[in-house]
């Protein structure tokens, strides 16, 4: 068995180790907001948090997560939209959205990574594929994010 | 497309009692590729009226969504329409999506019950613009009626303002929800509603943000792969990897004993040379989680037949083209004037080929759906972009009743052409029936790559002669391609080039001397459509070509075009897209987009601009793009965009449109192709596949749009067609060398 928390929630799990987390949180879970894309770690549109980090939950055998907290989109913003999912509404980023659970879990660990990030920050960061091309407006409402992060939490809501 | 003018007003407006009290307004209007009633439209069965626009007691108001929204913003600016006339707060407004509705009559045929469903060809905005505008204004006047009926007054003397009716002169004013019960026992108005003039409008012509935005950034938006029934289960299918192959043995013991597999069902693969039901023969495991039926497929021991295409390769493709080219005239597409007496006379001509390859959709949701077979019907919920074809699909394999058969489009997770087709709810549907029970279908991205309805490539042979003044007096234009026509219903083999060329593009009337000419190549691949089909390879083609000759002639590129296009003319186009093609506008977009991108002023060293236009499905868009190639490596700076796309709904997604469109066509240009090695397709995923990433992303991106002040056209396609061509003439403005094929990656390395 191995035991983890999702969104602060504490779940184990009885099946097969190697199981992608991917599949444990939408299958098991019924958390449906981490999509699938790909598989292989490659567009990043499953992009959860481990421990405050960015994981690509298709490549993370459930069983690396044994004691570790893990935040998925729905965790996100649990408590009030999250100043980066703020910035995607008010950038209007979405297009099909299929991506955009995943762009925003990986700009939330980008900025906490730099919290003033440059161009080259973000096109070095920011990997996640988005089929539609919404990538202008993901730029942008990484840079509104950042901005936002920085100001007092007084002035946060403001989107 | 506009049957629905022809049909009486009292046939495709609807009006009913909604549950509680308020009222329900239903509209018809044909769709893209749905059966065209033939005649007569029966009325809705009784009590069957589903809602379109609905007004609760409370005011709340509902507006219905009919088309599937797969992030072309159809579910936000299709309501605008409505919401507009009706006169009421945008903000109040709820946006629900309908699932489809259709009927029969009394006499048997099909219909739709609300309004057309599906989405294709940029046709939504403009086949809805009239209709659903007047379904809005045919619910404010009957909510003004009932106002002037209680207040006894001419109805003359009221008006309306957001959400309510007002008498200005006994100062009075009653919220539509108070309205609605009375609005709905009114007869329908026999005169068309008077509709505002675009200088009243509110809503429409206003940047509106996504209706869904907050449900996707939360999650809870639904996409075909979130969808759920009780009592489901879940499969994958392992197909064959080669074209039209067949399946010999396989061994599925090993497959059985991994837990949870539940079963193991066969798909019998499409019949050679048929139109496609599934795309491939496979074997499907069937399993209490995706996971389970994942590790039940890496256990399967399948031998294969290779099917009839195992020698073909893409290479083998391209040198049939060549030789077809150079051995022979090909079907005659187009010939005015005298084309060879003009070349013979020419002081000059030219001549070059260009090459694109076959490319792939790769939605970035992988196909999947859900299907429940029942004794007495079936239920269907998935990323549907034409859901009466899904429903024609299960019939056809049930044989149950398509009254019976629900289906339920939710978000798709991209489309680009990929959903007109419903191998994947085939699919979903043969496994349901056998297992009887709700069956979840996941593909995974190899089984996406491998399996799709390809845009073709081709390769296309330019030449033009050019007399003393520097203006072109004879276009001869050779393409040799596989036609996506390819095993379709009811296409005879000299309509193949119905698919990719358009006779009505320019230059035909700008050059007097004109042949178009194909030939129809054979390929096993499976193709479809993808986004603006073959306007992408024509407007590569002509685009670049036209600057070649611009710089033959020493000219501007722009000026050379715009020379050619000449004065603002209207002329005939009986392509998708007419009735007519404005060299006026196209010139506009070309004058706009090289104005704001400084066209003509200096660049650096190694750097340069290229620009494009072309017209696409009704909308006219062009390009400058920027780049820099340093040490070889080429790097796109700065992509300036200009549309008309008549008047834009929603501005705000005409210019995520315009984005999409710039970063989809250079993701295409730079590094995608789909190829082909003895039979099977060598692309498993985005490693082989690249998609373009925000790395690639021009820094800068500016998109402008045209108020022509002509009604709204799709833009869906458009902004995709001139931005492969204007980059390829930017790179020729920097650096001196001419790329004639794609991908770039072949040819100039990227930084
Ligand atoms: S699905 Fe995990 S990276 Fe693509
Ligand atoms: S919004 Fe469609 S894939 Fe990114």
């Amino acid at each position: 068995m191995i035991q983890f928390s999702v969104n602060g929630e504490a779940v184990a799990h009885t099946g097969d180790p190697e199981e992608p987390l991917l599949w444990v949180l939408r299958d098991s879970l019924g958390l449906t907001g981490t999509k699938f894309g790909c598989g292989a770690g490659l567009c990043g549109a499953c992009t959860v948090h481990v421990d405050g980090a960015a994981r690509r939950a298709c490549v993370t055998p459930v069983k690396t997560v044994e004691g570790q907290a893990v935040t998925t989109i729905e965790g996100l913003g649990a408590q009030g939209l999250h100043p980066v999912q703020q910035a995607w509404i008010a950038e209007d980023v979405a297009q099909c959205g299929y991506c955009q659970a995943g762009q925003i879990m990986a700009a939330v660990d980008l900025l906490r990574q730099v919290p003033n990030p440059s161009d080259a920050d973000i096109e070095r960061l920011q990997t996640n594929l988005c089929r539609c091309g919404t990538y202008t407006r993901v730029r942008k409402a990484i840079f509104r994010a950042a901005a936002a992060q920085g100001r007092t939490p007084a002035t946060e809501g403001e989107s | 497309m506009n049957d629905a003018a022809h049909l009486p007003r009292r046939r495709f407006l609807q009006l009913g009692a909604a549950v509680g009290g308020g009222l329900l307004l239903g509209i018809r209007l044909p769709a893209l590729g749905e059966e065209k009633p033939a005649g007569s439209i029966g009325a809705p069965p009784e009590g069957t009226l589903a809602f379109f626009v609905r007004i609760d007691p409370d005011g709340a108001v509902t507006i219905g969504s009919p088309q599937p929204e797969m992030g072309q913003g159809v579910k936000t600016s299709l309501p605008m329409l409505i919401a507009e006339e009706l006169d009421v707060d945008w903000a109040r407004v709820r946006v629900a999506q309908m699932p489809m509705g259709i009927q029969r009559n009394t006499e048997g045929q099909m219909s739709w019950l609300h309004v057309g469903q599906g989405a294709g060809g940029s046709t939504s905005i403009a086949s809805s613009w009239q209709p659903l505008r007047e379904a809005g204004a045919t619910a404010r006047q009957l909510l003004t009626q009932a106002a002037a009926n209680r207040w006894q007054v001419d109805i003359g003397s009221l008006s309306t303002e957001p959400g309510a009716v007002v008498h200005a002169g006994g100062n009075r004013r009653l919220g539509y929800g108070e309205l609605a019960a009375e609005a709905a026992r009114l007869p329908l108005p026999t005169a068309p509603p008077p509709l505002k003039a675009p200088g009243e409008f509110r809503i429409i012509g206003t940047p509106r943000p996504v209706v869904d935005a907050e449900d996707i950034v939360t999650g809870r938006a639904r996409y075909g792969i979130d969808a759920r029934l009780p009592g489901q289960v879940y499969a994958v299918i392992e197909r064959c990897p080669w074209l039209d192959g067949r399946l010999l043995t396989v061994d599925d013991k090993a497959a059985r004993a991994v837990p949870g597999v539940i079963d193991i069902v066969l798909i019998e693969g499409p019949a050679a040379g048929e139109p496609y039901t599934v795309l491939a023969s496979g074997v499907a495991v069937v399993a209490s989680s995706t996971w389970a039926a994942e590790r039940g497929r890496r256990a399967l021991n399948i031998r294969w037949d290779r099917g009839p295409h195992a020698k073909e390769s893409s290479a083998g493709l391209r040198r049939r083209m060549e030789e077809a080219l150079a051995a022979s005239d090909g079907q005659v597409v187009l010939d005015e004037g005298d084309v060879e007496q003009a070349f013979a006379g020419a002081s000059d001509s030219v001549e070059a080929s260009y090459y694109v390859p076959y490319v792939a959709h790769a939605t970035l949701e992988p196909q999947c759906c859900l299907v429940e077979v029942r004794e007495d019907g079936a239920t269907v919920i998935g990323p549907i972009q034409m859901p009466a074809a899904a429903s024609r699909m299960v019939h056809q394999l049930t044989g149950l009743d398509r009254l019976s058969i629900e289906v339920q489009m939710t978000r798709l997770g991209g489309g680009f052409g990929r959903r007109l087709t419903v191998d994947y709810v085939a699919e979903a549907t043969l496994i349901a029936q056998q297992v009887k029970r709700p069956v979840k279908l996941q593909w995974n991205r190899r089984d996406d790559l491998h399996h799709d309805f390809y845009r073709p490539g081709g390769l296309q042979q330019l030449r033009a002669a050019l007399n003393d003044k520097g203006e072109v007096t004879a276009w001869r234009q050779r393409l040799a391609s596989p036609s996506k026509y390819y095993r379709r219903d009811g296409v005879a083999e000299d309509g193949m080039w119905e698919s990719e060329l358009y006779p009505d593009d320019p230059p035909r009337r700008l050059v007097p001397h004109l042949r178009l000419e194909y030939f129809a190549m054979q390929s096993g691949m499976p193709r479809g459509s993808w986004r603006a089909p073959a306007h992408c390879a024509n407007a590569f083609a002509v685009q670049s070509f036209i600057d070649e000759l611009a710089h033959r002639v020493n000219a501007d590129p722009l000026q050379f075009q715009l020379r050619l296009l000449g004065e603002p003319r209207e002329f005939p186009y009986e392509q998708h897209g007419g009735p007519i093609f404005d060299t006026g506008r196209l010139a506009g977009v070309l004058r706009l987009a090289a104005e704001r991108a400084d066209w003509g002023s200096p660049m650096p060293a190694g750097s340069g601009r290229g620009i494009a236009g072309h017209f696409t499905f009704g909308g006219y868009c062009a390009y400058v793009v920027e780049v820099t190639v340093t040490d070889g490596k080429l790097r796109v700076d700065r992509v300036v965009g200009a549309l008309d796309c008549g008047l834009a709904v929603n501005p705000n997604h005409v210019k995520a449109q315009m984005e999409s469109g710039i970063h989809d066509g250079l993701s295409t240009a730079l590094r995608l192709r789909i190829t082909l090695q003895d039979g099977r397709v060598q692309q498993d995923n985005f490693d082989s596949y690249p998609l373009g990433s925000l790395a690639d992303a021009p820094r800068v991106v500016e998109t402008y749009l045209v108020d022509s002040g002509a009604a709204p056209s799709g833009v869906g396609e458009p902004p995709i067609p001139p931005l492969a061509p204007a980059l390829t003439n930017a790179i020729f403005a920097a650096t001196g060398q001419r790329i004639r094929e794609l991908p770039l990656i072949d040819h100039i390395d990227l930084a």
